[in-house]
């Protein structure tokens, strides 16, 4: 149950000081162009550009330990299912085959497979540090205050943020609930087979949705008395100047993003191909 | 938008926060690697029935989101879509079903039933890995064996739980045939 969730670490740092509309324009722009290229150049130009901006923002590994080894281990077995389910996938795709050594009837290794393998797991690398920084150093209320500068209506906007400072209190509720169940005899542990198991959960999910549903009607009935809605626009209490160094981030990571597309897309496939 | 009531915003927002603590506390492991019962889906599909389709599709789109970028501190786009069309297509039959009448027979049971398997066969055994390969040029045989596994176990999860959830739900609302004249 000690589970660790990512969130905001206060740091003094230039990442720190740009303003959310910045770095969320940065990420989303960030994980487009990771999401596009399979060029291994410009993913590894991206992963040492992430990594310098990891280091800028004086976030220590430590920190996000617990996330990367969870990372980490995700991609291990992916690979290892990549492997499973299609050793050729590789040689489809750049059209030569390298052997290295054989294994069992269509399972042999190639250069071609391991390359692909290695650029499926580069473009996780990239987007993980640009993610990652993003939520540790962007205040949550800021975030819902870029959202809406981003032109995402403010009502949704602020149904994120209701989210983002609910998930405390909602967390809080499920341990205590989970807690006063368990010591009436529920068990919700491997012990217990999987149906009865299952049917354990709902005896803690449904007290924890009819408090939540209690809250929805609070909340919204103080929305309504403050008058919520009632205009087109409204302003954000932690929304951040833009800086000269924001508009200078932005502009950079948009050359980033193009020059990456146009070296991916320029011979007319996503994939660099060093076999021929 | 500016129809969206106060109601299904907040009620988005909560949603979401509640999706995330199931997504990270309340799913159980089946014995099949990689494959948990998710208890998030019962409750987003509980939420689509309550509250409509705009409040079942964002808190499926928000919810999965800050789960992964919370748990993995980055994000599946591919999946996150899956959540949000889910959310969004169980949401359509809410007007048909009517929970906050209090009467929830049979027939709302399976009408509930049959559309959250074709939506999430739909988007688990299609959508999904369609998106997988598409972004990340995974090999397909394995994003649809994925897909399948995962819409197989929520389809049932639904199937269970999520009908519990709604018999629960429905109890607790005053029956709108309940006030008869003497």
């Amino acid at each position: 149950m000690a589970a660790e969730m990512l969130s905001y670490i206060e740091r003094k740092s230039p990442i720190h000081d740009l303003s959310g509309v910045t770095k969320l324009i940065i990420f989303l722009m960030w994980s487009t162009a990771a999401m596009l290229t399979y060029d291994t150049r410009v993913l590894l130009f991206l992963l040492v550009m992430s990594i310098t901006v990891f280091i800028i923002s004086k976030i220590s590994i430590r920190d996000i330990a617990f996330v990367l080894i969870f990372i980490l281990s995700f991609l291990l077995l992916n690979n290892i299912a990549i492997y499973i389910f299609s050793p050729q996938e590789g040689v489809k795709i750049y059209g030569t085959s390298h052997v290295l050594f054989e294994i069992a009837g269509r399972y042999n290794v190639t250069l071609e497979q391991l390359f692909y393998q290695l650029n499926i797991t580069l473009k996780y690398f990239v987007v993980i540090p640009a993610a990652l920084l993003f939520i540790v150093t962007t205040h949550p209320s800021e975030f819902a205050a870029s959202l809406n500068r981003i032109g995402i209506n403010y009502k949704i906007a602020f149904s994120v943020s209701l989210a983002l400072r609910y998930i405390p209190d909602i967390q809080r509720d499920f341990r205590t609930i989970a807690q006063s169940q368990q010591a009436r005899g529920i068990d919700l542990s491997g012990n217990e087979k999987l149906l009865k198991r299952a049917k354990n959960a709902t005896s803690i999910i449904m007290p924890l949705i009819l408090s939540s549903l209690d809250r929805i009607e609070v909340i919204s009935n103080a929305l309504e008395l403050r008058g919520f809605g009632k205009n087109k626009k409204r302003t954000w209490y932690s929304a951040k100047q833009l800086k000269r160094a924001d508009y200078i981030t932005v502009l950079m990571g948009g050359i980033i993003l193009i020059v990456s597309l146009v070296i991916t897309f320029h011979d007319g496939s996503r994939f660099y191909n060093p076999f021929n | 938008m500016g129809k969206i009531s106060i109601k299904t915003i907040v009620a988005i927002g909560i949603g979401a926060a509640v999706f995330v603590i199931l997504a990270r506390f309340v799913a159980l492991p089946t014995g099949i690697p990689n494959t948990t019962i998710q208890t998030a889906y019962a409750f987003l599909a509980l939420m689509a029935v309550v509250f409509g389709p705009i409040a079942g599709g964002l808190i499926g789109f928000i919810g999965h989101t800050l789960t992964d970028a919370t748990a993995y501190g980055s994000v599946w786009w591919s999946w996150v879509f899956v959540s949000l069309f889910i959310g969004f297509f169980i949401g359509l039959v809410a007007n048909k079903i009517n929970i906050d009448s209090g009467i929830l027979g049979a027939k709302q049971i399976i009408t509930f039933n049959i559309i959250q398997a074709i939506v999430q066969a739909i988007g688990w055994g299609l959508l999904a890995p369609a998106l997988d390969v598409l972004i990340y040029a995974e090999p397909a045989n394995k994003v649809f064996v994925q897909g399948a596994v995962a819409g197989i176990s929520n389809i049932i999860t639904v199937g269970v739980i999520g009908t519990i959830l709604l018999i629960a739900y429905a109890k607790t609302r005053s029956q709108s045939n309940s006030l008869s004249k003497e």
